[in-house]
């Protein structure tokens, strides 16, 4: 019996005339499309002063364009069921949906339309900023998003795009107006910054074509600004060393029920040759089974935590690997332990040769599940295109991951010490 | 693959094994993938006062060891194959599932015979996962909108047991014995009160003989009793205010819904698109994202307004009548009267005007859709054979696209008179305090 993923992907690529990227894998599973276009901006290349602006224009551009208001956008969207999921990270903006496979032509066009042309009406805008602002308070009441927010804050500085609040603060919401956000579209929304990935049930080169059609035209400024203050951006960050010795922040918020705790350290680039090893190292200490070592330790030994685990996200530049659990605030002080204690125990014995061969096995293993949907396959291709890993790495993955040594995790875990942690507490919880 | 299309696709096969064990098996081979789900008729209505949650415990406890497999056996045995595997505890149902190299079916299907009858429910274990329930019970606290939704159900239903959250009270938590567990599971936890979902990159037959071999012979147990409880009329609102820290106030208006078997079922899936945008069926996958809502009535008049941040609408398919919930966030600054007065007023304009053809349609078309989003991987299309396996039966799963497309303008207005009235509704308010 022979299946479609088990023979690897075929994606097609190419290069539009104005320098954007397209990339079209063809998927008859379901009768559907998934269309990803994704710019390389995010919250990384906002002014210091207007922390927010990325995320606020990624929520107006899909109000109204040059071709259609928002009501028109409105009735595109829902007469087909589709809904654009727009998401903002520091170094990305993305516009992702799924439509049924007759709708991928207008969906398309559309997804074109609210990237590349977008008129920023006044009204929108209003209605937008009051929904930041009220989301902005709500995370205000969210331990989780208060520690998380304070562990990024002492790991990068507040200098540090990474260590300011990717949404912004209310006070920056309320200052960014519509020049502003046209300003941002029109310096960081250009062809070069952009790939379009296209997954689902339309022939790869019919998806290219239409791709060209949509985007190929479009023109934006230049870039070029953008493009060298990105990267200047980018190379004076790729020192971030993390904090020189410990830190330790704690937010009290004593009428909540638990708190969070989020304990971080800054690792690689995502293009660093020890990629695989810390990924497999990350996956042993805080993913496998249950949140690997430090679920063990947390959940299932000492029965603290509903959840306890890491998560590991290079980048262009290094970033984080953080450590996170929620607790009865009475429970704190033994988490921080738990988690001092394993990471100590790691990074001096490293993991075990069975630990080592589980995790290999298990992230091979892997691949089918996460190359099953649309939205999974263009995701892929995306990170495939943003770090030049190749239009075949869906097959050289599982050899990357068998190369990986016992000596290359072992050195991976011994860069955590827990001596240059930042550790932030939100909650119920007063040292 | 439609719901309409289920019953017609020879890829579908049924079968009950002697002792009651109800297997359904797809083959779909686009991925070397197997998901196998085995689902349980157990759900937080069928605990009696006392043993509320046991249902969701006893989901915790059955991932700690069976005779066969030793506790420090269980991390690993779905990894080591490349899978990923949960469960999950709701009113009505309680699920497991593994999703695999479609190579290791028959492993799965060990652990699944396992956990259906060698759960060992070691003491020190149970005890252990008391606070890593009571746990997971705080973080939900964490959030003022689930408050207000657990305040608002129990104000919902005086007399059935889905009043009580899914993990339970917690001072039964704190109570609660590792007998009163061990009972709720060997209660429920028989062949004949189970479903197995196997679909993926498998031979059919061969998965039925895998089945047999595995689960052929044990033992199927009295039939548990089911719950009787009607929940008598609601005549008058009901009110609940909640005064907290807090920095945002959230509105919820629940109104007493239909069972997924009811005739006003369907009718009310399209009024909820009409109010709130298209969901979907699938609670799996499909209520983690956001619904097609920009011309939804309600997000007109409240999102579109300024007055509400986001609004949302919850119908779901259920055994017993639950509630159709709505709620939405109120913008900062603006007072929840105010929001549940333009909802109010909306939903008296649907009752008085009825809706129009053109609103039934895209709501159809929205559904149509999502029903396909929903069903794009190996794992999602297993879980909905089987949520309605247990809650319903496939055949209803099976009608639903066919209902859909039949429903009528008027029968939504009807729907939505006879049901969403001011008497029959529960209102709820979470009102941020400052610190």
């Amino acid at each position: 019996m022979t299946t479609t993923v088990a023979r690897g992907l075929s994606p097609v690529r190419q290069v539009l005339p104005n320098g954007a990227v397209a990339l079209a894998q063809e998927s008859p599973a379901t009768p559907a499309v998934t269309i990803n276009a994704t710019l390389h901006t995010g919250s990384v290349a906002e002014p210091a002063d207007l922390p927010g602006l990325a995320y606020f224009t990624s929520r107006v551009i899909d109000r109204g364009t040059e071709r259609s208001t928002a009501e028109e956008i409105a009735e595109a969207l829902d007469d087909r069921g589709v809904t654009l999921n727009m998401s903002t990270t520091r170094h990305t903006i993305g516009v992702t949906c799924s439509s049924l496979a007759d709708d991928f032509g207008p969906m398309l066009d559309l997804v074109s339309d609210v990237t590349c042309r977008p008129v920023f009406p006044e009204d929108q805008i209003e209605l937008r900023r009051a929904e930041i602002v009220t989301q902005l308070r709500q995370d205000q009441d969210n331990p989780a998003v208060r520690a998380v927010e304070a562990m990024f804050a002492l790991l990068y500085g507040e200098e540090h795009p990474y260590g300011r609040p990717p949404k912004g603060t209310i006070a920056s919401i309320e200052r960014i107006d519509r020049r502003a956000l046209v300003e941002f579209h029109r310096t960081h929304f250009v062809p070069r910054a952009l790939v379009v990935s296209i997954v689902g049930a339309v022939g790869a080169e019919q998806a290219l074509a239409r791709a060209a059609r949509a985007f190929g035209s479009w023109q934006g400024s230049s870039g070029s600004a953008a493009a060298s203050s990105l990267e200047e951006v980018h190379s004076r960050l790729a020192r971030a060393a993390g904090p020189p010795a410990r830190q330790v922040s704690v937010t009290p918020m004593m009428s909540k029920s638990q708190a969070d705790i989020a304990y971080g350290f800054v690792t690689i680039r995502r293009t660093d040759p020890s990629y695989y090893a810390w990924w497999v190292m990350n996956t042993i200490l805080g993913q496998y089974g249950l949140g690997g070592r430090l679920g063990d330790n947390i959940r299932e030994r000492q029965g603290m935590a509903y959840y306890a685990y890491s998560a590991f996200d290079p980048h262009v530049i290094p970033g984080p690997l953080m450590v996170r659990a929620g607790v009865d605030g009475a429970n704190v002080s033994r988490t921080i332990a738990a988690i001092d204690q394993e990471i100590t125990a790691f990074a001096a014995g490293g993991p075990t040769t069975e630990e080592l061969e589980d995790t290999k096995r298990y992230l091979i293993g892997s691949l089918p599940r996460m190359l099953e949907t649309n939205v999974g396959i263009a995701s892929f291709l995306q990170t495939s295109e943003r770090f030049g890993l190749g239009l075949d790495h869906d097959r050289r993955l599982p050899g990357l991951v068998s190369e990986v040594t016992l000596d290359a995790t072992r050195a991976a875990a011994a860069s955590l010490t827990p001596d240059h942690a930042a550790v932030a507490v939100a909650g119920p919880y007063q040292p | 693959m439609s719901p309409g299309d289920v019953l017609q696709s020879p890829s579908v096969r049924r079968a009950t094994l002697d002792n009651g064990l109800k297997v359904v098996v797809q083959e779909i081979h686009t991925a070397p993938l197997a998901s196998v789900w085995c689902w349980y008729r157990v759900g937080s209505k069928d605990e009696a006062p006392g043993l509320t949650g046991a249902s969701h415990w006893v989901e915790h406890m059955n991932f700690k060891g069976t005779t066969n497999i030793p506790r420090e056996r269980m991390k690993g045995i779905v990894e080591r194959f490349g899978g990923t595997w949960n469960g999950y505890t709701w009113i009505d149902q309680t699920t497991y599932f593994e999703t695999v190299s479609s190579v290791a079916l028959d492993e799965m299907l060990f652990l699944e015979a396992e956990r259906l009858a060698s759960c060992t429910y070691e003491p020190a274990e149970v005890e252990a996962e008391r606070t890593v329930i009571i746990s997971e019970l705080q973080g939900g606290e964490n959030d003022p909108d689930q408050l207000l939704e657990i305040e608002v159900t129990a104000a919902a239903f005086r007399a059935h047991p889905y009043r009580h959250p899914t993990i339970g009270w917690r001072g039964d938590l704190e109570t609660m014995t590792r007998d009163d567990l061990y009972g709720h599971y060997r209660r429920y936890y028989r062949p004949n009160n189970a479903s197995l979902v196997i679909v993926g990159d498998v031979d059919t037959d061969e998965a039925i003989r895998l089945v047999e071999r595995r689960f052929g012979a044990l033992e199927a147990g009295p039939d548990p009793k089911r719950v009787r409880t009607a929940e008598p009329a609601q005549l008058g609102e009901r009110r609940v205010k909640i005064e907290k820290e807090g920095t945002t106030a959230y509105l919820k208006s629940a109104w007493h819904a239909p069972a997924v078997v009811e005739a006003d079922f369907v009718p009310m899936l399209v009024l909820d698109a009409i109010l709130t945008g298209a969901k979907g069926l699938n609670i799996w996958c499909s209520f983690r994202g956001a619904a097609p809502q920009r011309k939804a009535r309600l997000y007109r008049a409240l999102v579109e307004t300024g007055l509400a941040s986001s609004v949302s609408g919850a119908m779901l398919p259920t055994e017993h009548p639950f509630v159709y919930g709505i709620s939405a966030t109120a913008n900062e600054g603006v007072p929840l009267a105010d929001v549940e007065g333009a909802l109010a007023v909306e939903i008296d304009r649907v009752g008085q005007n009825g809706v129009t053809p053109e609103e039934v349609e895209r709501a159809k078309r929205q559904l149509r859709a999502r029903t396909v989003f929903e069903n794009d991987s190996v794992t999602n299309i297993a879980h909905q054979l089987g949520y309605f396996q247990t809650v319903a039966s496939i055949e209803v799963f099976a009608s639903l696209g066919r209902e859909i497309a039949g429903v009528t303008a008027d029968q939504v207005a009807d729907t939505a008179r006879r049901r969403l009235t001011s008497s029959a509704r529960t209102v709820g308010w979470f009102l941020p305090v400052k610190p």
